[in-house]
C-alpha cells in the first residue's frame, strides 16, 4: 500500500496552469483547497448547497460546451446528493469531470466517519450511473493521468481520489456569493455579463 | 391529450420561456405539466434535463447562469420540500431563478398524502424568502408567468410561479382505478 496522496498537492498538481478551465469547489474542505491552489475568477467555490456541486458543475457544462469544467468536492458532499450521478450520466456532457477528494470524514464537524469508509464505490456508482470514465486514484501516477483526462475530454469523467484524513489550515476565498458569481461570470463572459 | 382552449396555456408558457432564450428546463415530471415538457423537448434551442429530485435543478440553473444561459425549473408541489436547503444557493448569491410549480394538496385533492405539503408550500418559500405568484385561472397565468419570469431575471433572486389545482383539475383516482385493467 503506497502512502496516502495529500489533498492539497492533489489539487495543486490538477489546477496548475489551468488555462480557461472552470472549477467548481464543494463545500468545505474542497473550497479551501482550490483556494490553496489559488484564488481565481473562473473558481466557484460553495459554501452551502451541500449535494448540489456536481449539478452546478453540470449546468455549468451544458451552458459551456467548449470550455472544460471541473468540479473537485468531497466524499460527503458527493453522498449528499447521489442522484446527480444518474442525472449527469443521461445528459452525457463531454466536457464534465467530477473528481471527488475522498478522505473518508466529514471534515469540517469533526472528522466523523462517511459512508467511504465502510465501502461504498462512489466510482463504481457513477461507472454503474453510465458515466463515460471512472477512475480510482491512490497514486502520483494515477493523478497525472487524471490531470491528463481533465484537460483532454472524451466524455463524462468522475474521479474518487483517495486522500489522506488529514486537518490542514483553511484557506478561506471570498464569501460574498454575489461577488464569486460576478467576477466568475464576468472573467467567462465578458463584461456585457452584467447587463444581461 | 387533444388541447382544447382550457388546455393551450402549455403552449402559451412554452412560447413564453422561448421568448425570454430559456435554454436549460430542469424538471421531475407532473402530470399538470406533461404538454408543457412535450413542447420543450420537441424545441431544440432547449435542453430538458431529466432530475431525480428536484434540488438538482437549482443547482443545475445558478450553474447555467454562471455560464450565460437561463432555465426553468418545473416541478410539482411536493418537489418544493426537497428544494428548501438547496434554494439558499440562489439567494445568498443572488440567482436569478424561475419555478413553476403544480400544485397537489389543493383545491379538490383526493390523495390525503398530498395535502400537508402542497398546503405548506407557500408558507415554506415565503419563510425562505423566496417570493411567491400563484395562478387560478388560465385567464391569469400567463400575465402571472410573464411577470414571474422577469421578476426572477431582472431583479436576480428566486421566483415561484404556484399553478393551482383549480386550474389544472384535481387528478380523479376512482376513476383512474375503474379503468384499470384487472
Amino acid at each position: 500500500m503506497s502512502k496516502l496522496l495529500r489533498r492539497r498537492e492533489v489539487v495543486k498538481a490538477l489546477l496548475a496552469e489551468r488555462g480557461d478551465l472552470l472549477v467548481v469547489g464543494g463545500l468545505g474542505a474542497p473550497a479551501w483547497d482550490i483556494t490553496h491552489a489559488g484564488d481565481h475568477d473562473l473558481n466557484f467555490p460553495l459554501w452551502g448547497a451541500m449535494g448540489g456541486a456536481a449539478m452546478l458543475g453540470l449546468g455549468l457544462a451544458l451552458a459551456q460546451p467548449k470550455k472544460r469544467v471541473l468540479v473537485l468536492t468531497g466524499d460527503g458532499e458527493m453522498l449528499m446528493g447521489l442522484g446527480a450521478l444518474a442525472t449527469i450520466a443521461v445528459q452525457r456532457p463531454r466536457n464534465l469531470a467530477i473528481v471527488v477528494l475522498d478522505n473518508e470524514r466529514y471534515g469540517e464537524t469533526g472528522m466523523q466517519e462517511t459512508h467511504t469508509a465502510h465501502g461504498v464505490d462512489l466510482a463504481g456508482m457513477a461507472r454503474a450511473a453510465g458515466f463515460a470514465q471512472t477512475l480510482r486514484v491512490n497514486t502520483q501516477a494515477g493523478v497525472s493521468r487524471l490531470r491528463r483526462l481533465i484537460y483532454s475530454g472524451g466524455g463524462a469523467l468522475f474521479a474518487q481520489v483517495k486522500v489522506d484524513a488529514e486537518k490542514l489550515p483553511l484557506v478561506l476565498p471570498p464569501r460574498d456569493g454575489s461577488l464569486l458569481k460576478n467576477r466568475f461570470r464576468a472573467a467567462l463572459l465578458g463584461a456585457d455579463a452584467a447587463h444581461q | 391529450m387533444e388541447k382544447t382552449a382550457e388546455s393551450a396555456w402549455p403552449d402559451e408558457l412554452h412560447a413564453l420561456l422561448s421568448a425570454a432564450g430559456v435554454r436549460q428546463v430542469a424538471m421531475v415530471p407532473d402530470a399538470g405539466h406533461a404538454r408543457l415538457i412535450r413542447l420543450c423537448e420537441k424545441d431544440k434551442s432547449m435542453r430538458v434535463v431529466r432530475l431525480t429530485t428536484e434540488e438538482e435543478g437549482v443547482a443545475l440553473l445558478a450553474g447555467a447562469w454562471l455560464g450565460g444561459e437561463k432555465g426553468v425549473l418545473l416541478m410539482q408541489s411536493s418537489g418544493v420540500g426537497n428544494c428548501i436547503n438547496m434554494l439558499g444557493l440562489p439567494l445568498a448569491c443572488q440567482f436569478p431563478l424561475l419555478m413553476l410549480v403544480t400544485m397537489r394538496g389543493d383545491h379538490g385533492e383526493f390523495n390525503p398524502a398530498q395535502v400537508p405539503m402542497g398546503n405548506a408550500t407557500r408558507a415554506v418559500l415565503e419563510a425562505l424568502g423566496v417570493m411567491v405568484k400563484r395562478a387560478d385561472s388560465a385567464a391569469d397565468l400567463m400575465e402571472m408567468a410573464s411577470g414571474a419570469l422577469r421578476l426572477a431575471f431582472n431583479t436576480f433572486r428566486p421566483v415561484a410561479l404556484l399553478i393551482g389545482q383549480r386550474l389544472l383539475g384535481a387528478k380523479d383516482f376512482r376513476k383512474l382505478a375503474r379503468s384499470a385493467p384487472l
